[in-house]
């Protein structure tokens, strides 16, 4: 009876059929070999994982290609447009000095909210793709 | 300096006791191969958080980063921004897969669906020479602290103490491990947040907590004026110094975190929500420390002042040590003095216990013995490695002692974002990648990077070149990333399609599913 011990943050989606175990039949909830090891390619097609794989993908892409842009432009900027840096905006802070605290922030913010969106999204989905597996029951 | 040789010596000596005293208790029953590499995988996030600071943290970003934006204002600033912003990639590409997928060093993740021997061959081969070049220019920096800090100017003198650090970092690792180093690394990352945050908070105390009176001082007390708050004073100037400046943030950014002896302490953890953590962790102390540089940086121009700094012993690097003296007395400069040594000791240590485990367990236990060798052999192998490595560092760092090398450890972020980034990408979220692929992107940027820093003006052609009379140097920038990294992933790209060998979609499977979930690692 592996459905009972699932966390209720589990949100995996129906799997066609898969799923109930029953006592005659143990084995095929999950999806290992004969062995009891984990059939890697059976999980990683399997939806759960490919769902899991699709949460990363969308905040992990965008985020990192968004980061490596700011910085590289602010540095860019740095380094062939040191005039406009320069612009005062406030007292002696100029353009230059708050994007570079800006950058500060911008890191602190992003590590956060990765921190919270693995937390809260893609935790639940990495146990569900374990529960898959005789991997937690040892 | 005013400062007063004993007390900086003692505050030094009973750092030393102290942490070889915890080494010793920590590591005393370091049996198995997974304490020696991975202290057993027993730190926590947290735990492991502050000794990646600590690991990373070099006396270079203490002294030097602060000394740069005392001389250089805005541009020794925006120096450090990539040393904070490159966490990001540790933290949502690397540290997770990492954990999850290896288990004591980049070979066990690179050779994971790859042809075994020469894969490890390969990995350990990058994380050799970036832990030499890394160290040599770290031991090398000691001599010239120990001339700033303890008045030692003659050369028998400077090799002495670089002799003592490299024999106490030796002792480290052998006694304690990877459990013991990360304690130094731990203390070591308190005593620096420590020192620099209480040193900030009484500048903004001085001047009524206002940043702007500090930067408004700091602008009146250099020949630069305002323009010291502008970008320019160091990476401005020729169409070459800016590039070679993109050059070398590219490398900051990509590198940081594909550093042999960061990507290692990822190890130390029990699971991968642990090495997340960890990097949370590392970020906010990454972001602090280098907030209270900035502060310290203008607040030793403000107080201190651009034309003492610059005329003292150490130059630039002496701006941290004279703002103490000038805020503390001999005791506070004794205490940034100890400081700076610890961290010079604890990096150093790092680097051997990883240039060690890279060895014996890639070289040794996989190539040499293809993975048939006994586990206490092979800790024995990692330990007589580390007493090697010690003494190539230290004869390194002796032989280096004033020359300038403050190229060899942006050549260390450079090799580690050309020849372990592309491998680590490639190999996580490219199917078709395979063993020729891996050998390319490796040898590639690791070739690609050595021969263009040989053929730069930091080795020739210029008066601060290592060979200043001849002139060899075709490749115009002294920071080879901008062009070895794309080639790196050219390699790989190239050495992928160009062979006929398939990759196997079983062994990718497992990496893929083993890489995001965990499963077959054993980890929970």
């Amino acid at each position: 009876m592996t459905k009972a011990i699932l966390p209720p943050t589990d949100s995996r989606p129906a799997r066609g059929g898969r799923g109930f175990a029953t006592f005659d039949d143990p084995g095929t909830s999950l999806l290992v070999d004969e062995a009891g090891d984990p059939d890697f390619v059976a999980l990683q097609a399997s939806p759960d994982f490919l769902e899991l794989r699709r949460r990363i993908t969308i905040f992990v892409v965008p985020a990192t290609c968004g980061f490596l842009l700011w910085y590289l432009g602010y540095v860019a900027l740095s380094a062939y447009a040191p005039d406009f840096m320069g612009t005062p905006v406030y007292g002696v802070l100029n353009i230059g000095l708050l994007f570079g605290l800006l950058q500060f922030a911008s890191t602190i913010a992003l590590t956060l909210a990765y921190a919270r969106y693995a937390r809260r999204k893609l935790d639940p989905q990495v146990d569900a793709v374990r529960s898959l597996t005789a991997e937690d029951q040892a | 300096m005013g400062g007063n040789t004993a007390i900086n010596l003692g505050v030094f000596g009973v750092f030393v006791l102290i942490t070889l005293f915890i080494v010793y208790r920590a590591g005393s029953r370091n049996a198995t191969a997974s304490d020696y590499y991975a202290a057993g995988s027993s730190f926590t996030g947290p735990q492991n958080g502050i000794a990646l600071s600590g690991d990373f943290l070099s006396a270079a970003s203490f002294l030097g980063i602060s000394g740069s934006i005392a001389v250089n204002g805005y541009d020794g600033f925006l120096y450090s921004i990539g040393w904070v912003v490159s966490w990001l990639l540790g933290l949502m590409i690397i540290s997770e897969r990492l954990r999850n997928t290896g288990r004591f060093t980049l070979g066990d993740v690179l050779a994971f669906r790859m042809r075994q021997r020469p894969v490890r061959a390969a990995a350990a081969n990058v994380t050799l020479v970036i832990s030499l070049f890394y160290m040599i220019a770290q031991m090398a920096g000691a001599g010239a602290l120990m001339a700033l800090l303890l008045d030692v100017h003659s050369k028998v003198g400077q090799a002495v103490i670089i002799a003592v650090v490299g024999i106490v970092m030796v002792l480290y690792v052998l006694v304690g491990g990877m459990k013991g180093t990360t304690w130094v690394q731990i203390i070591k990352a308190v005593l620096l947040i420590m020192c620099v945050t209480l040193m900030t908070v009484f500048l903004l105390g001085k001047f009524g907590f206002s940043l702007s009176a500090i930067l408004e001082t700091a602008s009146r007390n250099t020949p630069l004026g305002p323009e010291v708050l502008e970008p320019g004073a160091r990476y401005g100037g020729t169409p070459t110094s800016r590039l070679d400046f993109i050059s070398l943030a590219l490398a900051l950014v990509l590198g940081t975190a594909s550093l042999p002896h960061v990507l290692m302490r990822f190890y130390t953890v029990p699971n991968a929500r642990e090495a997340r953590r960890s990097v949370v962790w590392a970020t906010w102390m990454m972001a602090t420390f280098y907030l209270c540089t900035l502060v310290i940086g203008f607040g030793a121009l403000a107080l201190v002042g651009s034309k003492e700094i610059a005329s003292a012993p150490g130059g630039e690097n002496s701006a941290a040590p004279l703002l103490a003296y000038e805020i503390g007395g001999a005791v506070l400069l004794g205490v940034v003095s100890a400081v700076a040594f610890a961290t010079i000791l604890a990096v150093v240590a790092g680097l051997t216990l990883t240039a060690s485990a890279s060895f014996a367990h890639d070289v040794y236990a996989n190539v040499i013995k293809r993975g048939q060798a006994d586990p206490r052999s092979e800790v024995k192998v990692a330990r007589l490695t580390a007493v090697v490595v010690g003494l190539l560092a230290i004869g390194g760092g002796i032989a280096a002692n004033g020359q300038n090398v403050a190229f060899l450890v942006a050549l260390a972020f450079a090799l580690a974002a050309s020849a372990n980034l592309s491998t680590i990408i490639y190999s996580m979220f490219w199917k078709r990648f395979n063993t020729p692929g891996t050998l390319w992107a490796v040898y590639g940027g690791l070739g690609s990077c050595i021969v263009l820093i040989t053929f730069s003006p930091a080795v020739s052609g210029t008066k601060t070149s290592i060979f200043s009379d001849v002139d060899f140097a075709w490749f115009p920038l002294g920071n080879p990333g901008l062009v070895s990294i794309p080639f790196s992933f050219l390699c790989g790209y190239l050495g992928t399609i160009l062979s006929k060998e398939k990759s196997d979609p079983v062994k990718q499977a497992e990496m893929e599913v083993r890489s995001l979930t965990g499963i077959g690692s054993g980890l929970k």
